[in-house]
């Protein structure tokens, strides 16, 4: 039950774009295209759970022994940055067709503020590992969710006629306005 | 390039948050109020000032194949530093920025300024080109910050001008709100910038 509210809590209610703000590069970026939000929300899923997984782990057996824990900006990043490279020579040896379905996203990821936010966040709520590693996979999919549903919007607004003014960057921020309003509806479902 | 145009270049020209769109995170998160953006203006401008200064005495020390690594070493530092001393010196404000002191680090502004200007001019228009920019963000925060505060809840940096008892338009101060306000103010912003 615990498990249920942290994961409809997470896509939904507090959805990390629209209603926490993390990962608004990759989510204005790369949504232009359906075919690259779907490849991009993969990527994201993936790096984002085995990052959280591996500074959980950073936190509670180094950071916290040795009592460095002011560090943790410092290695969180080292070990985000490291990952992201790792995964990519590993995918690359063992999965060529996943690499060439995420290979171009990955170093993007990198510079993902959700990613290194979740790793913070859970650590600040205190959360075990296990609702670490929920929390994280459903951040991820509601990333995926907004990212999905948004690049299917902007692709119906490249057909229309927008003001001259309008067009790009702005017409694209009313939009993600109008669809985090949307996500409004959902406050008050979970405390 | 003379250094005051290499200074104020960050406030229009390539403003980071209107010209370049970077470092949209922060610019939507905090600037609900325009103390909030002031912040986190000021915050990153000091990152920004001092990781463009330290890249760019170091940069023929850093060698080429490990150099983003060890900009993001660079800028972590200051980042730890500017979260330690905000929880000591201002609290409160720490406590409504939270998660976004840290993601300074991944500020796109900070690192793209590294790469793109500090690890190839010289110390002093490094640290110029990284306080121009930082002043031209935080102008963006406040700039923003204001428009929210006003048109959500009727107050500016705190003073409120209408009715104490009333409400504004509350949505401005919430999620959408961000968004859609920002979206208006690149709209205007563009098109002050083609005309001049």
């Amino acid at each position: 039950m615990e498990y249920i509210l942290i994961i409809v809590s997470a896509i939904i209610v507090n959805n990390v774009v629209l209603t926490q703000f993390l990962g608004i590069c990759p989510f204005l970026g790369v949504s232009n295209k359906l075919s690259t939000a779907i490849g991009m929300s993969g990527a994201v899923v993936f790096v984002m759970t085995l990052a959280t997984i591996v500074t959980f782990l950073v936190h509670h057996y180094i950071l916290i022994p040795l009592q460095i824990t002011f560090l943790q900006t410092i290695a969180y990043i080292l070990v985000i940055a490291a990952l992201v490279q790792m995964v990519e020579i590993i995918l690359k040896k063992i999965s060529p067709s996943l690499y060439q379905a995420l290979g171009i996203f990955l170093p993007l990821i990198t510079t993902n503020c959700a990613v290194l936010g979740v790793a913070i966040l859970v650590i600040q709520k205190n959360f075990n590992l296990m609702e670490s590693v929920v929390y994280t996979i459903a951040t991820a999919l509601g990333f995926g969710l907004a990212l999905i549903i948004f690049s299917g919007l902007r692709e119906q607004i490249e057909l229309n006629q927008v003001p001259k003014g309008m067009r790009g960057t702005p017409i694209a921020l009313v939009t993600a306005g109008l669809l985090s309003l949307a996500f409004m509806g959902f406050t008050g479902i979970v405390k | 390039m003379n250094q005051w145009s290499n200074f104020t270049k960050g406030f229009i020209k390539e403003s980071p948050t209107f010209a370049l769109i970077l470092g949209m995170c922060p610019t939507l998160g905090v600037s609900s109020a325009a103390i909030n953006g002031l912040g986190m203006g000021l915050a990153t401008t000091f990152v920004l000032a001092m990781s463009n200064l330290f890249i760019s005495a170091l940069k023929d020390f850093i060698p080429d194949k490990v150099r983003i690594p060890a900009f993001i070493v660079v800028i972590a530092s200051f980042v730890t530093m500017v979260d330690l001393a905000m929880a000591a010196y201002v609290p409160a404000l720490h406590k409504t920025l939270g998660i976004f002191i840290p993601l300074i680090v991944v500020n796109c502004i900070v690192l793209g300024r590294a790469e793109a200007f500090a690890s190839r001019n010289s110390v002093i228009s490094s640290l110029i080109d990284g306080l121009g920019m930082g002043l031209g963000f935080t102008f963006a925060l406040i700039m923003l910050g204001c428009i929210r505060e006003a048109l959500g809840n009727g107050s500016v940096f705190g003073y409120k001008f209408i009715n104490p008892t009333s409400n504004g338009i509350l949505i401005f101060v919430l999620a959408p709100g961000a968004f859609i306000t920002l979206g208006f103010l690149i709209a205007f912003i563009n098109r002050f910038r083609k005309t001049s």
